[in-house]
């Protein structure tokens, strides 16, 4: 994937994604490199030529007629068209125009179905998560790799057996099937959501990257939730999850990339606008009996968004009860038991906590050193110590060395 | 890794209803087991009012089977290695204070 940054990056990333996908529609998953090589080529040419010619009036259009003509020369050059391609493409006989445009439709409906094709079960979640950075969002290989704080060799590695599973899907780019939606929307939405909290929480220091992951995990959820086809409950809960969390995003992150905990935020920072986003589909999600874990979540951000004083730390644990009944994971049982510290103290806490038996997890260990900290410093220092000797996330290390001194007055 | 039934019994008292407080003390016991992810099936309530016994012959009677003074009110199935372990899960269940009590049985697939 040809890359240029120096001309309009943003205009890069959007119109990448949305040429390659309208192009898929017309060569076929099968293609999909095909795609991708007449997108790049079509940006290459945007960068001779703008920097000499000056940025023309429509940059968009000067991209979508290049990219056409470009695919035309291509299927006149090639017998692929009469061999290879979807034979449902040869509409009438001695058909030179390709039949596609770029019109508004083509592309929302284009954008859809591939979000649908990258959340191939056949991939794991992982895989999925990278694809869609790849192909949805437009990020290069070094950008995925820096949000998973992996090598990019192995990021390149993950892509390739993902794209192999990718072109051998009998997936059809273009207006999606209902059946389609239902078979994977529940993959859909587990991958934006993981999306979102790898931008969210992530381990990398990349602030831009971590806002971009977020942005572009919401722009996607909209897109489902604006397509009647595509748009439900859950749909809903998941887009008010993301406003709310969104909404801290800048508080949560000091200048130098540090997380600043929850309850040292400056909560004028807290994005007012996105918040009030978050309440509008918060109430349609739950304008139904579907309780979905995204509502659970959705519901646990709304208390955080609260301010301070507010009796809610009962609400948290109730529905931290709610959501680690329908689905467990690590987190969410040491989030269920700082809540129950909160509303029982630090001694239940430390009970609870006692019993979860994740002795290799960073969290864990600092949020027993929380739980400590007013019951004995030396414990407290001690699970600080064995927390950060497990993070692998240099912006967390600095978080916990952080902690750890307040407490002992020295540096880890 | 075993699976065990937790099978809550309680008086024959066909007016019980819980209290928010009761409830809520349940739901943090059902999610501390959750939390240590040792709960295998949320299980379900087994209604009191809308219950009929089968016996033979075609005779069928209105309630559940109270033989026993008691009825099962509901069950939910835990993953342990050891019985002792789920026991103890049981022990730190609200509806003792309300004199029920609970059965642990372990569960045998059928081949």
């Amino acid at each position: 994937m040809a890359e240029n940054p120096e001309i309009l990056p943003g205009l890069f990333r959007r119109e990448y994604t949305k040429m390659t996908a309208v192009l898929c529609r017309h060569f076929g998953l099968k293609h999909i490199e095909i795609a991708e090589d007449i997108v790049s080529e079509t940006f290459l040419k945007a960068s001779e030529t703008w920097p000499l010619q000056g940025t023309p009036e429509n940059p968009t259009a000067w991209l979508y007629t290049v990219a056409k003509n470009k695919t035309k020369d291509y299927l006149k050059h090639t017998r692929i068209f009469e061999t290879q391609v979807s034979p449902a493409l040869l509409r009438g006989p001695g058909q030179s125009e390709p039949a596609f445009d770029f019109a508004p439709e083509t592309i929302a409906d284009s954008q859809l179905a591939m979000i649908f094709a990258v959340c191939n079960p056949a991939n794991s979640p992982e895989s999925q998560i990278s694809l869609a950075l790849q192909i949805l969002c437009g990020f290069s290989i070094a950008e995925i790799a820096d949000a998973f704080l992996s090598k990019p060799e192995a990021i390149k590695k993950r892509l390739l057996r993902a794209r192999t599973n990718l072109r051998n899907d009998q997936f059809q780019i273009g207006p999606l099937l209902p059946t389609e939606v239902q078979a994977r929307l529940d993959v859909v939405l587990r991958t934006l959501y993981l999306l979102f909290n790898e931008g969210y929480f992530s381990k990398s220091g990349n602030v831009l990257i971590r806002r971009d992951l977020c942005a572009e995990a919401m722009r996607l959820t909209h897109m489902l939730a604006e397509n009647p086809l595509t748009n439900s409950r859950q749909v809903e809960a998941l887009l008010a999850l993301m406003c709310y969390q969104s909404s801290r995003f800048e508080a949560r992150l000091n200048d130098h990339g540090h997380t600043v905990l929850f309850e040292a935020q400056d909560q004028r920072m807290w994005d007012r606008e996105l918040i009030d986003r978050g309440h509008y589909y918060l109430v349609n999600a739950c304008s139904g009996n579907a309780v979905s874990k995204y509502h659970i979540e959705a519901g646990i951000a709304y208390w955080h968004t609260t301010p301070a004083g507010t009796p809610k730390w009962e609400h948290i644990l109730h529905l931290y009860n709610q959501l680690i009944i329908i689905e467990y994971s690590a987190t969410t049982a040491l989030n269920r038991t700082f809540a129950l510290a909160k509303v029982h103290g630090h001694e239940a806490g430390l009970a609870e906590a006692q019993k979860l038996g994740l002795e290799n997890n960073t969290y864990y260990h600092s949020l027993l050193g929380y739980l400590y900290s007013p019951i004995s410093t030396k414990q407290a220092a001690d699970h600080y110590r064995r927390a950060i000797d497990l993070s692998k996330s240099p912006a967390e290390i600095r978080t916990l060395e952080c902690e750890y001194t307040r407490l002992t007055g020295v540096t880890p | 890794m075993k699976e065990f039934a937790l099978i809550f019994r309680l008086d024959n008292q066909t007016d019980f209803r819980p209290t928010p407080e009761q409830i809520q003390e349940r739901m943090n016991w059902l999610a501390s087991i959750a939390a240590q992810n040792k709960l295998a099936d949320k299980g379900n309530t087994l209604s009191n009012e809308s219950a009929k016994t089968v016996y033979a012959d075609n005779v069928v009677t209105d309630g559940p089977f109270t033989e026993i003074k008691e009825f099962v009110s509901g069950y939910v199935i835990v993953r342990t290695e050891t019985i002792d372990e789920a026991v103890e899960l049981a022990k730190a269940n609200p509806i003792f204070k309300i004199g029920g009590n609970i059965e642990v049985r372990e569960i045998v697939q059928r081949k």
